[in-house]
């Protein structure tokens, strides 16, 4: 209770008394799970709120409570059964975050959005406004993304297995895969597919940008008693123990990698250079980073990886000896191509 | 926290609510326990109380009884202080409570959980909230540390200065801007407005703003113009530019899965060596282009454009030098 403020305090207070006058007779226990406090801080908020006194004109306790046999009743709130308004952040919060919902594919419960956006926005009045200038975009890149949405919503509603192809980008791989999906996340403005993957037995995440194609199985889904969704709020991708330590230097030019890429630390380098250092289970994704930085990073640490990518490159270089020297057709051909569009 | 603090604020609020009249501060000290005696520390502690009470967005009055009272008196409107009334339905309050949970652990979360706390004390169900199976848990995070000071300023309609570190460019500068509003796109934070230095409208990214955002002018003093759109503002600066070239590439049969996915055509090339593909494919700038296909190393090759051919050995040189 150390960490709450005075005025924090002072809003759980203010929100108390019209908490119990709305619903006549509530219990502790309920109170107490809905304020987010134990029992004992709730009956110290209550002893509070009694013994508010005004000393002029004449002395009075504005406020009459009781909490006996575990039962709250108000018998007596001044001016204060209803609760304070809401703060522009408040409305803010809330606004910015349905019409970020409202924008999702496969939300059903399009009316009750909308009817309470409406109430919202009416019950706010002008902290309202200020919400209009947030505005949240949901990563629906064309109509493929959005009807996968869509279909992946059916299978979940009814319950059916589905046959992923689904493309792994750090090994330029496409994976085949029966998945009992579980539910669709939204993290940072991007859609996930998360599910039971019965080839890696195990819960995997999925981006839908990624999936290559779709088919919804005749099989219910079956996800084993383990299948549990990840905590979304402890971040979608956890580093493990057996993650490989990778360090990078990066010019000024290469420093979007460290926006891009979760980095265990960074550090700032003369010349806007920076070095990071990241952890993962798979290395292939940073040997192909570290063929499009060219110069503008270079991988440090491990050194098999940094042997790694010196070998890709150059046989990459090699190949633009042997392969287009030897096949350089005439360039009418290779118009043809172009034409053939 | 302090309990006396607490107290005193819930009396001040009590007394400044059960009110008409406007009462000075000598009548509140009257009335409110807890004040201290000494006029200085008084008058001192009262501010700050008045301005935590305007923090919280209690709509604190000031004005006279009688045009020759000497003194302002304070008080607190009961219909300015009061949510109106707002009934919800089960199914609302279904999608408040997924609304709410959007900005776990973020920026507004705190606001979002005192919305909450509003509303039950409205009559609001927190069952209700939990209703909806939860098939979808959307998330927005702000770990931008410039997203807080923005918001405000956004909100408040304050100009602010920050440094900020231009894409590909190895100091920070420093800019004025107005700012006109905050957008989330693609999972990054923007902020858009008027450039004062630059006389300009700009987007700027916050996850390249390099220390800490500064106000530099009172609330209100930023005019957002009737018509401007925050929301385009970043999608014209963000958005990607069209494919308008041909290449023409040798792609190592079986690999290469994401250039083919895109590509115009994929075809066996009789003439060439074996257990290489010809893909054709479109492409809108050189650069970004020469990056992807450089990520490919030894399984991709460009035959056509000679720039672009030219643009990914200098990266493939650059990984050697």
């Amino acid at each position: 209770m150390s960490a709450v403020t005075s005025t924090e305090r002072l809003q759980r207070l203010l929100a108390l008394v019209p908490y119990v006058v709305s619903r006549k007779v509530v219990g502790l226990a309920e109170t107490a799970a809905d304020f987010g406090v134990s029992e004992r801080e709730l009956v110290d908020d209550l002893n509070l709120l009694w013994c508010v006194e005004l000393r002029a004109p004449d002395p009075y306790c504005p406020i009459d409570l009781s909490y006996e046999g575990g039962e709250i009743v108000v018998s007596q709130a001044e001016s204060m059964g209803r609760p304070l308004r809401l703060a522009v952040d408040e409305a803010s919060a809330l606004l910015v975050a349905l019409r970020m919902l409202a924008e999702l594919p496969g939300l059903e419960d399009r009316s009750a959005m909308s009817r309470l956006i409406a109430k919202l926005e009416a019950a706010a009045g002008e902290a309202a406004s200020a919400s209009a200038q947030v505005a949240v975009q949901v990563d629906l890149q064309g109509d493929g993304t959005a009807s996968l949405a869509a279909r992946i919503n059916a299978a979940i509603a009814a319950g059916r297995r589905v046959h992923l192809r689904y493309y792994v980008p750090g090994r330029d791989e496409a994976t085949e895969r029966d998945v009992d999906p579980m539910r669709m996340l939204v993290v940072e403005g991007r859609p996930y597919l998360e599910g039971w993957c019965l080839r890696a037995e195990g819960m995997r995440v999925f981006r839908l940008d990624r999936v290559l194609a779709l088919t919804v199985l005749d099989q219910a889904a079956a996800p084993p008693p383990e299948a549990t969704p990840v905590d979304v709020d402890q971040g979608l991708f956890r580093p493990s123990p057996d993650d490989v330590h990778v360090e990078l230097e990066l010019s000024a030019e290469g420093r979007w990698v460290a926006e891009y890429y979760p980095c265990e630390s960074v550090t700032d380098l003369p010349d806007g250079r920076l070095r990071v250092v990241l952890r993962t289970p798979d290395t292939g994704w940073v040997r192909r980073l570290a063929l499009r930085l060219g110069e503008d990073g270079r991988v440090i640490a491990p050194p098999e990886l940094v042997a790694e990518i010196r070998d890709a490159a150059t046989a990459a270089l090699a190949n633009y000896v042997v392969l287009s020297a030897a096949a350089r057709r005439p360039p009418a051909q290779t118009a043809c191509f172009g034409a053939a569009v | 926290m302090s309990k006396r603090k607490t107290e005193r604020l819930l009396g001040l609020v009590v007394c400044l609510l059960s009110t008409s009249r406007y009462l000075t501060a000598d009548q509140i000290r009257q009335a409110v326990p807890g004040y201290p005696e000494q006029d200085e520390l008084f008058k001192r502690m009262f501010e700050r109380d008045k301005e935590d009470l305007r923090d919280l967005g209690v709509p604190l009055e000031t004005g006279l009884n009688h045009p020759f009272d000497d003194d302002p008196g304070y008080r607190i409107r009961q219909q300015a202080y009061e949510l109106p009334e707002l009934r919800l339905e089960a199914d609302e309050a279904a999608v408040l409570g997924l609304a709410a949970r959007v900005w776990q652990r973020a920026e507004l979360a705190g606001a979002a959980a005192g919305a909450l706390l509003k509303l039950r004390a409205a009559g609001m169900d927190a069952a209700d909230e939990q209703r909806v199976p939860q098939v979808i848990e959307p998330r927005l995070g702000t770990p931008e540390p410039a997203f807080g000071p923005l918001w405000e300023a956004v909100r408040d309609r304050r100009p602010v200065t920050f440094s900020y570190r231009a894409a590909g460019r190895s100091e920070p500068q420093r800019r004025e801007l107005e700012p006109w509003g905050v957008v989330n796109r693609h999972g990054r934070w923007y902020v858009a407005g008027w450039d004062r230095g630059r006389d300009d409208t700009r987007v700027f990214r916050l996850g390249r703003i390099a220390g800490a955002v500064k106000f530099c002018g009172p609330p209100g003093s930023v005019t957002v113009p009737d018509g401007a759109d925050v929301r385009e503002l970043v999608r014209d600066w963000d958005s990607a530019p069209a494919r308008e070239h041909t290449a023409v590439l040798r792609v190592r049969s079986g690999t290469g899965v994401g250039l083919r996915q895109h590509a115009v055509s994929v075809r066996a090339d009789e003439t060439g060596p074996p257990g290489w593909d010809l893909v054709t494919t479109r492409f809108a700038d050189v650069g970004s282009f020469a990056d992807y296909a450089a990520s490919f190393g030894p399984d991709a090759v460009i035959l056509d454009p000679p720039d672009l051919r030219e643009a990914v050995i200098a990266r493939l040189k650059g990984v050697l030098a």
